[in-house]
């Protein structure tokens, strides 16, 4: 019957395809779980269920990737704590890529790259300190 | 039962370091293998184990046991990245106890300079990567470089510091590639790959290969070399992504290098030269801090002034490192080289004067894997 059944990284997408940003809770402990996984990591708990992101968080590292103009010009990555607990990365639209800082409040859209979708971030606070 | 001394490096080898035209990886790893027999006064034929890792190669253990013609009774090719070679070094000193070799040859060869003309990698992203387009491995060190910029205060010019200590060190190595005056502010004035690291931030892309070889303690003492004995190895690792990685700032070293110390039954106050995989500048300063030659967080000043560079107060990455001297892919086996080189007294213009116990750290992956082998003189068992 598993083998029937799309694994968490499909149903992430699926989720993503339909709209919604969803990460693993484990019903038991309410550990918050990404990257999704069959069972929370360490503790090997298989009662995760789907949950929709709060979809807020805070930047906890960023770098911006230098590219050629002609190939697009720079970009940032960046990782961000959401507020659920889990680390993800992502990239922050909306601010100069060189622009992104620590601690800067970001919230999470869904936008779309090669027919694919991805959370993404815009900020979502206070100027910077 | 404790490994500390049970075996030793009796032999080492080096080939192609910087440009190899014409030649293939393998052809460079055999030639690394053979110089390093010959060191060792043994010929193929005495190899029984063969601990061996390429970039290009699927089943690297298989491919040199063929080319080079050997029937390993135990052989090794696990890949945990650059720190594979240290992490080779526990398993010979294991197989070597347990009497499942007599003789391991570790080797390493890559061509990727002369072939590919930049880092060949096997490494894939996973799905929840791949979409941002990290520029790999590369702007997972970043990403860790301004966490510990943010967390600690730690400057771009502390990290160029880095840089320009390994170049004076690669200033006293022939077999360097990059010789040239480098300053504090050339590495601020290169070109940005990923904030906040630059060009000169980053390691070298070159052709290299080395090899090593080790036995039994008790054989080491009649080889033709001073043996490195083995006191200490440990590894460990605690995420392959970066952005599953606990906190920035701290690696597993911190976990592999008290490891691996209280194997050697020793401490990091002890150690007379230290090589530590440096890639990338924010490296160094990791690895200084978790391995206990500083405190967490006080690495970027304690690179501050040319402490780790040539007569400063702790010698750091002295063959000039993977930031100066050699960086073919996969960088750990030069750090046993170099340390076995202190050791022995054989350094040259760079030798650290009665080095008798040294550190080589391997670092894989995006600070992921990490693997720290201490290594003594006779002296010191």
């Amino acid at each position: 019957m598993s083998g029937a059944t799309p694994g968490p990284e499909q149903q992430y997408q699926a989720h993503l395809r339909d709209g919604r940003f969803m990460i693993q809770r484990s019903r038991s402990t309410g550990e918050h779980v990404f990257f999704p996984r069959l069972a929370a990591p360490g503790s090997g708990v298989r009662d995760l269920e789907w949950v929709a992101a709060s979809g807020l968080g805070t930047v906890y590292a960023t770098t911006c990737v230098r590219r050629r103009a002609e190939r697009g010009g720079d970009y940032n990555v960046v990782l961000v704590d959401l507020d659920e607990g889990p680390r993800m990365m992502s990239r922050v639209d909306g601010v100069a890529p060189d622009g992104v800082w620590i601690g800067m409040r970001v919230k999470a859209r869904i936008a779309t790259a090669d027919g694919e979708p991805l959370v993404v971030f815009d900020p979502a606070g206070e100027d910077a300190p | 039962m404790s490994l500390r001394g049970g075996s030793a490096i009796i032999g080492i080898g080096q080939a192609g370091l910087g440009e190899a035209h014409g030649r293939n990886a393998m052809e460079l790893l055999g030639e690394a293998a053979l110089a390093a027999l010959e060191e060792a006064g043994l010929g193929l034929a005495d190899v029984d184990g063969l601990l061996a890792a390429t970039m290009n190669h699927t089943m690297p253990a298989l491919s040199a046991a063929e080319y080079l013609g050997i029937r390993p009774r135990f052989a090794e090719s696990t890949m945990f990245g650059g720190s594979s070679f240290e992490c080779y070094v526990l398993s010979a000193a294991m197989a070597l106890e347990l009497g499942l070799c007599d003789v391991a040859l570790i080797a390493y060869g890559s061509n990727q300079r002369t072939a590919a003309g930049k880092l060949v990698t096997m490494s894939t992203l996973e799905p929840y990567e791949a979409p941002y387009a990290p520029r790999y491995p590369i702007s997972g060190y970043a990403l860790a470089a301004s966490r510990h910029m943010h967390q600690f205060g730690t400057t771009r010019e502390q990290l160029a510091e880095v840089a320009v200590a390994a170049r004076r060190w690669a200033a006293l190595n022939p077999e360097a590639f990059m010789r040239d005056p480098l300053t504090v502010d050339d590495v601020l004035a290169a070109r940005m790959i990923s904030d906040p690291l630059t060009l000169l931030d980053c390691c070298l892309v070159t052709d290299g290969a080395a090899a090593c070889v080790m036995v039994r303690g008790d054989r080491a003492r009649d080889a033709p070399k001073p043996p490195a004995y083995v006191l200490g190895a440990a590894y460990a690792f605690w995420h392959r992504q970066i952005s599953a990685m606990p906190d920035l700032t701290v690696t597993a070293a911190s976990e592999s290098g008290p490891r691996a110390f209280a194997m050697a039954g020793i401490g990091p106050g002890d150690v007379d030269v230290a090589e530590l995989y440096d890639a990338f500048t924010i490296n160094t300063i990791l690895f200084l801090e978790d391995l206990g030659f500083c405190p967490k967080g006080e690495g970027g000043r304690f690179v501050e002034g040319g402490a780790i560079a040539p007569g400063g107060r702790f010698p750091v990455n002295t063959n000039g490192g993977g930031l100066s001297c050699v960086h073919p892919g996969m960088y750990g086996m030069f750090l046993l080289v170099e340390a076995v080189r202190q050791l022995r007294g054989e350094a040259g213009e760079r030798q650290m004067p009665g080095a008798e116990v040294a550190v080589a750290h391997g670092n894989g992956g995006v600070l992921s894997s990490q693997s720290t082998v201490v290594l003594g003189t006779a002296a010191t068992v």
